[in-house]
């Protein structure tokens, strides 16, 4: 198959049930008319994907092997469902209170109504390259005042064989989490191979509801990630959002969040370790648009050898949204000199009576930090892994949900012993 | 055969000449005090015998316990044998005292050829020395450092040589930023890990401290040299006089 580079990454549709036709319709044109983002376009100014205009791709077939889930992960107690190349493959029995249904032509009232009214075509092209063409996905709902106990995880897969081709993908999930409803999201994203996955998450969640979203980015190294997951929250909700990225050549994680109540409590937090040369950019979206809300955002990042983050957080507190409590920070940590940061925090208030701050820096280890250690006896590769993990703790310790907090970091400290520990 | 063994150390930092010259000889078991004014070289002479980066010895030998001691990276070094207990204990945010302890008493473990040490059985063992020192399980389970007070930085400094056992514990200016309570329990931990196996160097500007911890020699530093040792009773002579003397005399 060859690349139409007029409209580079289209391949050919899907099928299409009726209702999803003027969706469709609508993203496909957007598409062809953003194309992919240029350095220009000031949302993806640090995040260069010339690369991925003449990317020879084709859709994802689903291969055999798939990588083992991270230890850590794989012991969380959870419900799984298994997502391959955007496809759910399978999934075990679903919490009470929990239903799923497809994006397809047998899909439900309540996902009809909702899909693509969450994560907007405008402005994003790969939203709209989405919204054009997945092939499959899920939806999840959670009743009304439904406490869920065990969490779902969403387990996306992709496996690529070894050939000049990238294999494409646009995973679509929509969960609802109705009024006074409560639930643990946790995804996880691996695979093997040169991919492109392309992910919309639509995040709806409900008065006095409560979610938890954990994300784990560990695709391969040869893999492009690109992740929109767009959230809606009402009046006394909470929100708590937490990524952790060590995967894929180039990731983008993007959150965009409306706050569309009071005394909403909103968390967008996250880990991102980069090696090699991999670019790992976090962006984030904050819209206050009613009073009282507290909304809170750290993220931490490691960055070794050629590794390359990019950071660019936007809160908007509207003119109603009078006593906003917004806190943003982003800190990365520089362990070469040839690593990278770009930071880009934003404040955009037009109320007059908020409490907001935010900021960025940037660091190295201490010198004293790691004398303290090696005086103590503990060799100069393990004190490094001691105090980078330290450092990326502080994000890891907003998880709220204990288990999964506990699994992430697991997670890191096992990235720590594998490439800090390894660098000199 | 002497413990450690000093032997015309020169050592410089940023290019600068500290150590001068330095013979210093301690037997096992011994407890040797070093004290001088302010920019005699004390920190440095501390720093470079634990291994710090950027105290360059440019002459001299040490040795310790038979083995080249400048030959040997920091975390060897302890490993070997050697404690500095820190004039200025650093803080460090995330890693809880317990952890830091842990990976402390594992390094040695893995350097032996020994497997992990029983969690359990560490945590039995910590407790009781840390009780003894005052130091809370609510410390041990906080941020090294983070939050101390001046005191509670000592006694867990204290602690750590207690847990470690090491066979030279250098102790620098550990009196600095001491009420005289604090001191006293510090003191006494010290004093409690006094043994025929342990020999100590104990580094400071006053003589208080001396009150405390009854040195078997003194050796007065001045202008990076020894410039006198003595017995305890050099301490009075030096609370008597001041350090004026030995300034000039090396001027």
């Amino acid at each position: 198959m060859t690349n139409d580079h007029s409209n580079p990454l289209m391949q050919v549709s899907p099928a299409t049930p009726g209702w999803l036709k003027p969706l469709r319709t609508a993203a496909a044109a957007r598409y062809g008319q953003l194309g992919l983002p240029k350095l220009r376009t000031e949302a993806w100014k640090f995040t260069n994907l010339k690369v991925l205009e003449t990317l020879a791709v084709k859709p994802a077939s689903s291969g055999e092997a798939h990588p083992d889930l991270p230890a850590a992960l794989a012991e969380l107690d959870a419900c799984r469902i298994l997502i391959v190349d955007g496809k759910v493959v399978d999934h075990g029995t679903l919490p009470d209170g929990v239903e799923a249904a497809g994006l397809d032509a047998d899909a439900p009232d309540w996902v009809r109504e909702t899909v693509g009214t969450i994560a907007s075509i405008e402005n994003h092209p790969f939203t709209a390259l989405n919204t054009a063409q997945f092939d499959g996905g899920i939806a999840l709902r959670v009743a009304r005042g439904k406490s869920v106990e065990t969490p779902i995880h969403l387990v996306h897969l992709s496996t690529a064989g070894a050939t000049d081709e990238a294999e494409i993908s646009h995973p679509r999930v929509l969960v609802i989490v109705e009024d006074g409803a409560i639930l643990d999201l946790v995804e996880s994203h691996q695979g093997t191979g040169a991919y492109i996955r392309n992910t919309v998450t639509e995040v709806s969640v409900g008065a006095d509801a409560k979610l938890g979203h954990y994300k784990l980015q560990a695709d391969s190294r040869e893999a492009f990630h690109v992740a929109m997951t767009a959230v809606t929250t009402k009046g006394k909700s909470s929100y708590d959002n937490f990524a952790l990225s060590t995967g894929s050549r180039l990731a983008r994680n993007e959150v965009r969040g409306h706050l569309g109540g009071q005394h909403i409590d909103y968390h967008v937090n996250g880990a991102y370790m980069a090696t090699g040369d991999q670019h790992l950019d976090t962006s984030t979206f904050i819209d206050h648009a009613e009073p009282n809300c507290t909304s809170h955002e750290l993220y931490k990042g490691v960055l070794l050898e050629n590794g390359h983050g990019v950071f660019q957080g936007k809160i908007l507190v509207r003119p109603d949204a009078q006593k906003t409590d917004g806190y943003q920070m982003n800190r990365a940590l520089l362990l070469s000199p040839t690593a990278e940061i770009n930071s880009k925090p934003e404040l955009e208030i037009y109320a007059d009576d908020v409490k907001c701050s935010h900021g960025a820096t940037v660091g190295e280890l201490e010198d004293d930090q790691l004398f303290y250690l090696l005086a103590r006896g503990v060799p100069r590769d393990r004190a490094r892994a001691i105090l980078v993990a330290a450092y990326v703790d502080e994000a890891i310790d907003t998880i709220d949900r204990e288990p999964v907090r506990e699994a992430f970091r697991a997670v890191a400290s096992e990235w720590m012993t594998h490439h800090v520990a390894a660098v000199g | 055969m002497a413990l450690i063994e000093i032997k015309n150390l020169h050592a410089e930092v940023g290019g600068k000449p500290i150590l001068k010259g330095i013979d210093l000889s301690i037997e096992s078991g011994e407890v040797h005090a070093i004290m001088g004014p302010n920019g005699s070289g004390k920190s440095t002479l501390s720093y470079v015998l634990a291994g710090r980066e950027g105290y360059e010895v440019t002459e001299g030998s040490v040795t310790f316990d038979g083995a080249d001691l400048l030959e040997m990276d920091a975390d060897e070094r302890a490993v070997a044998g050697i404690f500095l207990a820190f004039q200025y204990p650093v803080e460090l945010p995330g890693v809880t005292g317990m952890t830091f302890l842990k990976e402390a008493v594992n390094a040695r473990r893995k350097a032996a050829g020994e497997g992990e040490i029983d969690a359990m059985q560490f945590l039995k063992m910590v407790r009781a020395k840390a009780k003894a020192l005052g130091v809370t399980d609510e410390m041990l389970k906080r941020a090294v450092n983070v939050g101390f007070s001046g005191g509670e930085k000592k006694r867990n400094e204290i602690l750590q040589m207690s847990v470690l056992e090491p066979k030279l514990c250098v102790l620098d200016e550990t009196d600095s930023g001491l009420d005289i309570d604090a001191l006293k329990v510090v003191s006494e931990g010290v004093n409690a890990l006094r043994s025929q196996g342990r020999s100590m160097l104990v580094i400071t500007h006053y003589q208080r401290l001396l009150e405390h911890i009854r040195p078997d020699r003194i050796h007065v530093l001045a202008q990076g040299k020894i410039q006198k040792t003595g017995g305890p009773e050099l301490a009075h002579e030096l609370e008597a006089s001041g350090y004026a003397d030995f300034a000039e005399a090396a001027a």
